[in-house]
């Protein structure tokens, strides 16, 4: 039986056109890495200033000079380059990254994502994600659909201060896939065995679904 | 500006002139590209009441860290500072003042320093807490948020390479905010693993040419903290 986050990344994975350039953010995106097969041509954007990374192979010895944004010792691939970070971020603003994977503190049915400051009590800094979220073609969170209280994080409108305005996509949790539309939330797929009365149940947004079309993962 | 043919100095002189007080650029992203070597001397050199500029603060123990938990820092303007406790603590304690940029607006600020130029405008932040208080002007019917240019009185650089000239180049993510420091402050410190004689490194491969650098340190490899931990930040 796979885990929640196994279900969740191996679902984002087929989010990942061949032939893109993706970046993946800090954390749990992070480890898609390790679902992208090495024969797909997918350059992976690291923002301190790789493009074309890959994890090391087991018995690969580290480059400490070679790390990205998570600090991870990685290496490159065929078609790598690196550059300095203003270059990295003019490719981030200038939409040159196709898809990027983020998590979530709280993403809101307009595609308002909050996931780097809980005032008071979280506040180390934005790093790169502000640029990402609001800058890449394609953003895809991937959250637990609920907190480790049971309390929503799919919310009607986030309450937490904003990385960056209607920048979402689609939503990736372990209950549901969702996609952000002009009416609202609308449900793609919905988890294994779950109902979608109970789906809405653990939503505060309020969540289009049409179950003639509503796939399983 | 430093002669061409001044620049090679030893590191405790090259640190030793650095006032207290000053604003000083450090490059790295977490410990690639972390100057480890000067910011070790600085440390033994002994200037307090300093204003860093960094991506990042290093983690505790090491880097920036170091000066920060001696108290010789007053300010850090950063992006964020999620790999090091002390500084978090030190920063909710009220013992350091931190200034927050997104990551990018941060490389920029810097890198228009280099240029010569004053700022650039920008939509980045644009309905966050990020840009209130912003400056706007409106540019082909287009608000743009005015970012300044950010200044300091010292870079310290780490490159791979280096010739007496103070030619730089850079290796793999080592790179990240060091060419943009390096020619963003007034007098830069760069520190390289290897020195060369001018005409040694080839020239279409120098990131960095020798006239934004003022001093170049020949440093070792083996005193670098970077790989110490089973991570590169």
């Amino acid at each position: 039986m796979a885990s929640d986050t196994q279900r969740i990344l191996a679902r984002a994975a087929r989010e990942v056109i061949p032939g893109q350039i993706v970046n993946l953010g800090i954390g749990l995106p992070t480890r898609l890495f390790h679902y992208l097969p090495d024969e797909m041509e997918v350059l992976v954007h690291s923002e301190n200033g790789v493009l074309g990374c890959r994890p090391r192979r087991e018995g690969e010895a580290p480059d400490h000079d070679m790390i990205d944004s998570g600090g991870a010792y990685i290496t490159t691939r065929p078609g790598a380059s690196v550059f300095d970070s203003a270059t990295s971020f003019a490719m981030i603003r200038r939409s040159r990254v196709d898809l990027t994977f983020m998590g979530a503190f709280e993403v809101d049915a307009a595609g308002n994502l909050a996931n780097w400051k809980i005032p008071g009590k979280f506040s180390p800094g934005i790093g790169g994600a502000m640029e990402l979220a609001q800058k890449v073609r394609r953003l895809v969170v991937l959250c637990s659909h609920n907190d480790k209280h049971g309390n929503p994080k799919i919310l009607a409108r986030c309450r937490l201060p904003l990385t960056a305005r209607s920048c979402v996509s689609r939503i990736i949790t372990d209950k549901a896939v969702m996609d952000v539309t002009p009416e609202g939330l609308a449900v793609v797929d919905i988890a294994e065995g779950l109902d979608p009365a109970d789906l809405q149940a653990a939503t505060e947004a309020a969540l289009i679904i049409d179950e003639s079309r509503l796939g399983r993962f | 500006m430093t002669l061409l043919t001044e620049k090679v100095r030893d590191i405790q002189a090259a640190v030793a002139a650095i006032p207290e007080g000053a604003t000083i650029m450090v490059g790295g992203f977490g410990s690639p590209g972390t100057p480890f070597a000067l910011l070790d001397a600085l440390l033994e050199s002994g200037q307090g009441g300093l204003t860093l500029i960094k991506n990042d603060a290093n983690e505790p123990g090491i880097g920036i860290g170091k000066l920060i938990e001696a108290g010789r820092v007053t300010r850090l303007i950063t992006s964020h500072l999620g790999l090091n406790r002390t500084a978090i603590e030190a920063m909710n304690a009220g013992r350091l003042e931190v200034s927050f940029h997104p990551q990018g607006l941060l490389a920029e600020k810097i890198r228009c320093a280099g240029a010569g130029h004053g700022g650039f405008l920008t939509d980045i932040g644009q309905g966050t807490e990020i840009a209130a208080g912003r400056r706007e002007v409106e540019v082909d019917g287009r608000p743009w948020g005015i970012e300044p240019a950010l200044h300091a009185d010292v870079a310290l650089v780490h490159a791979e390479r280096a010739d007496r000239y103070g030619n730089l180049i850079y290796r793999a993510t080592a790179s990240n905010f060091n060419p943009l420091m390096a020619m963003a402050a007034e007098r830069v410190i760069a520190q390289a693993y290897r020195l060369d004689a001018p005409g040694e490194l080839p020239i279409d491969a120098i990131h960095t040419p020798c006239a934004f650098v003022s001093q170049v340190v020949q440093v070792d490899r083996a005193t670098s903290e970077q790989g110490v931990r089973p991570h590169g930040l």
